[in-house]
């Protein structure tokens, strides 16, 4: 491993291209995410969020680009390697991902038993625990995950991705589908777990409220490019017109005219 | 002109495709076999998967296997008849069902309700992201999902064989004893004489052959499946159509094999 010093971002992101078929869906990202800090990534549907996050994940392999976690290239990392970098990770699906043939405790418990081979009683009462910090009780842990509403499926999906600890976490559009309050409860169960935890999250929405939230940082992605990145509090005084367009959700501005020319 | 031009870019675009699926198959073949021969393994995952596969197909093969052999039995009287070759009919039946039957119809039958399990299965996981999932959590579907349904399909295919080739010569039996009046004791032996252990061999390893086949065309199309539930069904189809032909296909080259 690479000598860490505390400046070293936790990822860095660089020159990150990737087309599919005739599609330039990444033209060039740069990103640098600082170690315990939150970003969240906004952007309209089809912009190369979800793309960018699976490229950091290794689940796309990007065309160019450097991506590196505490300071390591991960581009072109397989097997092992790649497994060791994802044992350090966590991972928030939109529907939350869980696995059907499994029980919520078995989902939640999966990787402690699979990564780091912990009996399967041990990791029961870990993932109890887990679950307890979202606000799931104990009774929910033997139903099957298709028994759940939307809101508590994503509880589940977030207790398994905090239960073996992760540094860094990663949000994929975490209250898309769920009701305001669900929305606001899941964003404070983020912010909470993340803190908890010291981990470096990432986050990748188009809802702004949660944006705001979640965000010590946010950046948003227009057209495969980050075209702006500050404080979260400041991006009401960008000046940037995409940006403006997009928090105050106009549908006149320049990101609907290039709809119409496209 | 420009027509013929557009006719032989059709058929460039075809030949192309066809060699860019083929070149993905193998690849997604060898990576399979990797992870089929490299540790860790999951044996409780490898276990229920042969239970799935074997165990719960005994009906169905034993059905397909008695009726085959009871059928087999009538024609060859019929046929043999027209040349005073009635007596045969014992042996033909055991070394058509051994050699040949029991294993090609076996194993599509389990084209059918095996193949398209698997297809839909991990095809879902493909298109809820489940296996993604799996992978953030440094779990290598290759190795937790691909790996265990082809071993469970390799091993398990040639004992169900091994189960109809005994049921379809019981058919044969039946259907020789009850309805053509045969004698029953000079029809099992003359079934047992005629038989060679290179028989049953030969059968059990194409049987072998046709479940890696089935599990392979299985977990290649849930796995590379796309968009929603239309996806998943085309997945599902594509999978018992590739794998009934493969089955068909390697049965020849196979027999063709032993042949010589």
């Amino acid at each position: 491993m690479m000598a860490q010093t505390q400046d070293t971002p936790k990822i860095a992101v660089s020159g990150l291209h990737k087309r599919f078929g005739g599609n330039q869906v990444l033209a060039g990202i740069d990103l640098e995410i600082g170690r315990g800090k939150s970003v969240v990534i906004i952007g309209g549907s089809g912009s190369g969020k979800s793309v960018t996050l699976k490229c950091i994940l290794g689940l796309i392999k990007p065309d160019s680009g450097s991506i590196r976690i505490d300071g390591r290239e991960s581009t072109g990392l397989s097997g092992t390697e790649r497994e060791q970098v994802l044992a350090r990770v966590g991972m928030l699906f939109q529907a939350a991902a869980l696995f059907d043939s499994m029980s919520v405790w078995e989902n939640v418990a999966f990787g402690l038993m699979q990564r780091q081979r912990m009996p399967a009683e041990l990791a029961r009462e870990k993932a109890l625990a887990a679950m307890a910090k979202v606000g799931l009780e104990a009774g929910l842990a033997d139903l099957n995950p298709a028994e759940l509403s939307g809101g508590m499926q994503k509880r589940v999906g977030l207790a398994r991705a905090i239960a073996p600890e992760p540094e860094i976490l990663f949000f994929d559009e975490p209250t898309t589908g769920l009701d305001p309050i669900m929305s606001g409860i899941i964003n404070e169960l983020i912010i909470e777990r993340v803190r908890e935890l010291g981990a470096t999250a990432l986050t990748i929405t188009h809802d702004m409220k949660s944006a705001r939230r979640i965000a010590d940082t946010i950046a948003m992605i227009y057209q495969g490019r980050i075209i702006w990145c500050g404080p979260a509090d400041s991006i009401d005084e960008c000046g940037e017109p995409h940006v403006e367009q997009f928090i105050r959700a106009k549908s006149e501005g320049p990101i609907a005219l290039d709809v119409l020319r496209a | 002109m420009m027509s013929r031009w557009n006719f032989l870019a059709a058929i460039g675009r075809i030949f192309i495709s066809f060699l860019n699926s083929t070149g993905h198959l193998i690849l997604f073949t060898a990576t399979a076999l990797r992870h089929v021969v490299l540790p860790p393994f999951f044996l409780r995952i490898t276990f229920q998967q042969m239970l799935r596969i074997g165990y719960f197909s005994l009906p169905v093969v034993g059905l397909t296997a008695i009726f085959t052999g009871a059928v087999l039995a009538l024609q060859i009287y019929i046929g043999g008849s027209r040349f005073n070759a009635e007596g045969f009919v014992g042996q033909v039946v055991v070394i058509s069902m051994v050699r040949e039957l029991g294993p090609v119809l076996a194993a599509l039958m389990l084209a059918g309700r095996v193949s398209s399990a698997i297809a839909a299965e991990i095809g879902t996981m493909r298109v809820t992201e489940q296996i993604d999932a799996l992978t953030t959590l440094a779990t290598n579907p290759f190795k937790y999902l691909v790996a265990p349904r082809l071993i469970a399909a390799t091993l398990t295919l040639p004992l169900l064989v091994l189960v109809a080739d005994i049921i379809g010569v019981m058919g044969g039996f039946l259907a020789a004893t009850q309805r053509l009046g045969l004698n029953a004791g000079i029809y099992m032996k003359t079934t047992l004489d005629v038989l060679q252990l290179e028989d049953v061999t030969s059968g059990l390893t194409k049987a072998a052959v046709f479940g890696f086949l089935i599990a392979l065309m299985g977990c290649y199309h849930g796995y590379n499946s796309k968009g929603g539930a239309q996806g998943v069904g085309a997945a599902t189809t594509d999978a018992v159509v590739s794998a009934s032909i493969l089955i068909l296909l390697f049965n020849y080259v196979l027999t063709d094999f032993f042949f010589s």
